[in-house]
């Protein structure tokens, strides 16, 4: 047993205690979909302050310097790098209309789109599709699992991040072999996608009481809907998700009378 | 959650002022305040340079009317709704309204180039709740799609629940809300409704 434990790790094991202690003091009632929350509250503030010292400052000057047209061009190659992911995933889904239409869609837009700088595809009737390794495997059936905060990489469930790995890898440019390139875009990766979502942390801070529970049900929901392609089980599959308004004419009804 | 954004800055941009005909279809209604609402906005140098009161202004005028918050009310508080008196309802109503339109009248401000395409609408005449289906979509990325359910009343149909993505804006509050019932009954989801609703208007937020 020696002590080799870097000042780094220390540090951030500080800030995690920390913050466990702080989520501590609360108590909560513990909902079903979160067992792990006094461990993802700690996990939600550390990501939060890296995101505040680190990440949300580059992001806002690209969002201040890049001219809507070069931004559209990145959305859109990195866009194109992950069709071929998406592709795959749909593939093993069973998907194969859509897999084949991911595949041609980029070709088309790694050639015409030059580089997938500009998204020919969608102008020809080939939607983007949205999946992941985690989707494949809930669409095999395989649970979710509890509500799990990634550190860095935020909200997941246990099944996705244990996946996490697969699809970074599967969906980025991690494949590239020259480290210098592979990083720079890497890079840029994640600055364009944080400056895509400067204004939802504005209004989560603002619309909500607890960010942290509103944020993890949201994305509970939305995961959900994505893995069954907009038609989860049990809501929102009838007409006009009556189910759903079934529920609400309920509480309507029992309490309207008041 | 990129999707997310767009509809947040959305949402309210789907519902103008077209009193004068109540019973102008929800598609129909839908469609022509969204088209509205987004027209001001992208002439409006002010709103898009994030002046709060100027949009609140905008929203209050041709948004509000066509939304039942009562209703929305009630499915975000859920089942513990029967718990409150009259009294506590209408200041449920009043709080949450109040914290609803300044979240996402800001939200506003941060429209850019997105546009709307609206998907054909599935009802029937005697139908009294309908939800319209729409499409946000922006260069460069998956479209989000953004569902407005709304129910006839006398006064025209009124939007009472807005799907992002999947999920309602709506519902989605009720995980919170029913914590802080737990803690502090009906009166302290009131207050903690309130207390925020003031630390809002508090500094002058941009």
């Amino acid at each position: 047993m020696q002590k080799t434990t870097s000042p780094k790790i220390v540090k951030a094991l500080a800030v995690v205690s920390a913050c466990f202690a702080l989520a501590g003091c609360t108590a909560r009632v513990a909902n079903p979909d979160d067992p792990l929350e006094s461990y993802n509250r700690a996990m939600f503030t550390f990501n939060e302050k890296v995101d505040k010292a680190a990440i949300e400052p580059v992001a806002k000057a690209y969002d201040k310097v890049t001219p809507l047209p070069l931004r559209t061009g990145v959305g859109n190659f990195f866009g194109n790098v992950g069709d071929v992911w998406i592709g795959g995933n749909n593939l093993l889904q069973g998907k194969f209309s859509d897999g084949l239409s991911d595949l041609l869609r980029f070709a088309i837009n790694s050639t015409v789109g030059i580089l997938g700088f500009f998204d020919v595809a969608s102008e020809l009737d080939l939607a983007k599709h949205d999946e992941d390794f985690g989707q494949t495997l809930g669409w095999w059936g395989v649970g979710e699992g509890a509500y799990f905060v990634v550190p860095f990489f935020g909200p997941r469930t246990v099944r996705d991040a244990a996946v996490l790995p697969i699809d970074l890898y599967g969906d980025d440019v991690w494949g590239i072999r020259d480290v210098p390139t592979r990083n720079s875009l890497t890079a840029l990766r994640l600055v364009h996608a944080r400056a895509n979502l400067l204004g939802i942390d504005k209004t989560l801070d603002e619309g909500t009481l607890d960010k942290y529970a509103y944020a993890r049900d949201f994305y509970l929901q939305q995961r959900r809907y994505r893995v069954f392609d907009g038609n989860p089980p049990l809501e929102e599959i009838d007409f006009n998700g009556a189910r759903r308004q079934q529920d609400d004419a309920d509480v309507v009804a029992e309490t309207g009378a008041q | 959650m990129k999707k997310f954004l767009l509809s947040l800055c959305l949402m309210f941009a789907v519902l103008p002022a077209l009193a004068a005909d109540t019973f102008k279809g929800p598609d129909a209604l839908v469609r022509e305040v969204s088209d509205d609402v987004l027209t001001i906005v992208r002439k409006d140098k002010a709103i898009q340079s994030g002046d709060t009161r100027r949009v609140i202004d905008l929203v209050e005028e041709k948004v509000l009317p066509h939304f039942n918050f009562r209703r929305m009310t009630m499915l975000a508080v859920g089942k513990d709704w029967r718990q409150a008196s009259p009294e506590q309802q209408g200041k449920l109503v009043e709080a949450f309204r109040t914290l609803l339109v300044r979240t996402y009248s800001n939200a506003l401000t941060q429209y850019r180039d997105q546009t709307i395409g609206y998907k054909p609408a599935k009802f029937g005449e005697a139908d009294t709740s309908v939800r319209v289906q729409t499409e946000v979509r922006q260069a460069g990325a998956q479209p989000v799609n953004i569902d407005y359910t709304l129910e006839k009343t006398p006064e025209g149909w009124k939007v009472f629940d807005v799907v992002v993505a999947g999920v309602s804006l709506v519902t989605n509050y009720r995980g919170t809300f029913a914590q802080e019932i737990r803690a502090g009954g009906v009166d302290g989801l009131i207050r903690s409704l309130e207390q925020k609703n003031r630390d809002l208007a508090a500094p002058a937020h941009s």
